[in-house]
């Protein structure tokens, strides 16, 4: 019956996906986009996978779509007609997708427990977890200690990601100070009364559950991404409902670029600290007398340095579209 | 008695992904999403406790929290939108 | 054993009734004529038919951590379904997008 529900959910991604590509007005497949986000979140959700639906809400559903409205306002609101469709392109992509879909036959069936999987890898994690780490979320554990170098990459790329925004985007300190649309002295949605008390009410409790995320990582779905991911939303909500000026003022950008610094420097140290007291790289083990106790105190410094550029970066990426001028 | 509850959100999911497809204005299509994004969260909170698992609340809560900033963001950018096609338009 | 009868048949009839609510609204954001009168489908309905299904939730939870979560969604919920519709209603307004009317010489009965 659950089943049921998966393909159904499916069946609506596949009719989404069709409308995002078949709309000219970018602004309704920018909606689509956001409704395709939650539909994905919650097929997750039903296979069972808390961690990716949770990360894939917040950052899909909602900080993507923010983002690219606030690219959206930069731009013509129609797409661009493009060329004709080229026949040859046509049949290369018709022929890879029969191929791609051939192939699929050759998988084991959804849940088998035979499927390789399932043989290996994945109950060695299950049964050295308690042993090794002792965090009832497994999915925590192979993120932030039995895959370390992987997490590693991924808060160095998005790292990346946060500094190639500011170099070809910002226009300097000033960026802010000459946002202005010149007649509206409505800054965000000041003169709406009822959603900006409503978002000044709501932004401290979306840092505050972000902050639970992030610290409950170890025990639920959560972790540092989706923490990051909810701290940037609790401020771009203020920053919606506030107007620009007012959230750089409460969280200016050097702070910001200091988290997301901060937060690299504090993963690549916690590596280094356990190569100086003996082990290797980002083996926690070496930070305490006891293993375990060194395995969580590891995890826990690690997921905070990744909510720390997570949030940072996302930040920092709102405030360089929004302050930009069109053209 | 959760898998009727479950199937009634999932049809009412159909609908709204139906208001946003058809030919409509940009409200439309903001009040479609929103309608959706309160549905999953519905949804959510109904298969979770079909499956037992309630720690999976937290999601949830994420949805409905995230959700409302979507809505605020469509809603900042159409104003500023039309303020700026007000403003090259000419003055009427 | 008979008040955790009165429980299920009360969480059975909030469930549905809910569902069918939720129902409800979906039916009238897709048939009503104008953006108006769909908002007012859609978040009415929502309000009451989200009310309805996390109750009935609630009282197959018990008294637990899982009650709070659960009041804690409701109470987010109904904070920011009806803003969102204020704020929708407000900007499709200020855009100039006006009510449909009905033809000359039925009037409105207000």
């Amino acid at each position: 019956m659950i089943t049921l529900f998966g393909v159904f959910l499916l069946t609506l991604l596949v009719i989404t996906t069709v409308g995002i590509v078949r709309t000219q007005n970018l602004f309704a497949a920018i909606m689509l986009m956001g409704i395709f986000s939650l539909q994905i979140a919650a097929v997750f959700f039903i296979l069972d996978a808390a961690d990716v639906a949770l990360t894939e809400a917040a950052v899909g559903a909602g900080i993507a779509t923010v983002l690219l409205l606030g690219a959206l306002a930069l731009l013509d609101d129609t797409e661009r007609r493009g060329r004709r469709a080229s026949r040859l392109a046509a049949v290369v992509v018709a022929a890879g997708t029969l191929l791609i879909l051939y192939a699929t036959f050759d998988y084991p069936r959804l849940g088998d427990p035979a499927a390789p999987v399932h043989q290996h890898v994945a109950p060695w994690y299950i049964a050295e977890t308690p042993r090794l780490i002792d965090t009832p979320n497994v999915v925590t554990a192979i993120l932030a200690s039995f895959r370390g170098y992987d997490t590693f990459g991924e808060v160095f790329v998005i790292f990346t990601a946060g500094i190639g925004v500011l170099f070809i985007l910002a226009n300097g300190a000033d960026a802010a100070r000459r946002s202005d649309l010149p007649s509206s002295d409505v800054q965000g949605l000041r003169h709406h009364l009822v959603p900006r008390l409503v978002g000044r009410l709501l932004m401290p409790f979306l840092v505050l559950f972000g902050l639970y995320i992030q610290f409950h990582g170890d025990f639920g779905p959560g972790g540092g991404f989706q923490a990051g991911a909810l701290i940037s939303a609790g401020l771009i909500l203020y920053a919606l409902v506030e107007g620009e000026r007012a959230a750089l003022r409460l969280v200016p950008q050097r702070v910001l670029t200091l988290l997301t610094v901060a937060g690299a420097l504090l993963f690549v140290g916690v590596g280094c600290a356990c190569m100086l007291l003996g082990g290797n790289f980002l083996d926690y083990s070496a930070l305490s007398a006891d293993a375990v106790a060194g395995q969580h105190l590891g995890i826990l410094l690690v997921e905070i340095g990744v909510g720390l550029t997570v949030s940072g970066v996302l930040l920092t990426i709102f405030h360089t579209f929004a302050a930009r001028e069109r053209a | 008695m959760y898998y009727a509850a479950a199937a009634a959100i999932l049809v009412t999911m159909v609908l709204a992904l139906a208001r946003a497809l058809l030919d409509s204005t940009v409200y439309d299509r903001v009040l479609a999403a929103n309608m959706f994004g309160t549905k999953t969260v519905l949804l959510l909170a109904v298969v979770a406790f079909l499956y037992g698992r309630e720690d999976l609340l937290d999601l949830a809560l994420a949805y409905a929290l995230i959700n409302f900033i979507s809505v605020l963001a469509v809603l900042k950018f159409v104003q500023d939108h039309a303020l700026r096609h007000r403003q090259t338009d000419g003055e009427t | 054993m008979i008040g955790s009868l009165i429980l299920d048949i009360l969480s059975w009839a909030l469930l549905i009734g809910g569902g069918a609510l939720v129902f409800i609204g979906g039916v009238g954001a897709l048939r009503m004529p104008d953006v108006y009168t769909r908002m007012h489908a859609a978040s009415i309905t929502d309000t009451l038919g989200t009310i309805c299904v996390l109750l009935g939730i609630i009282l197959q939870a018990g008294l637990s951590f899982a009650a709070i979560k659960l009041a804690a969604i409701m109470i987010f919920l109904l904070l920011t379904t009806p803003t969102a519709a204020y704020a929708l209603a407000n900007a499709a307004r200020l855009a100039g997008v006006v009510p449909v009317r009905r033809a000359a010489g039925e009037g409105d009965s207000s």
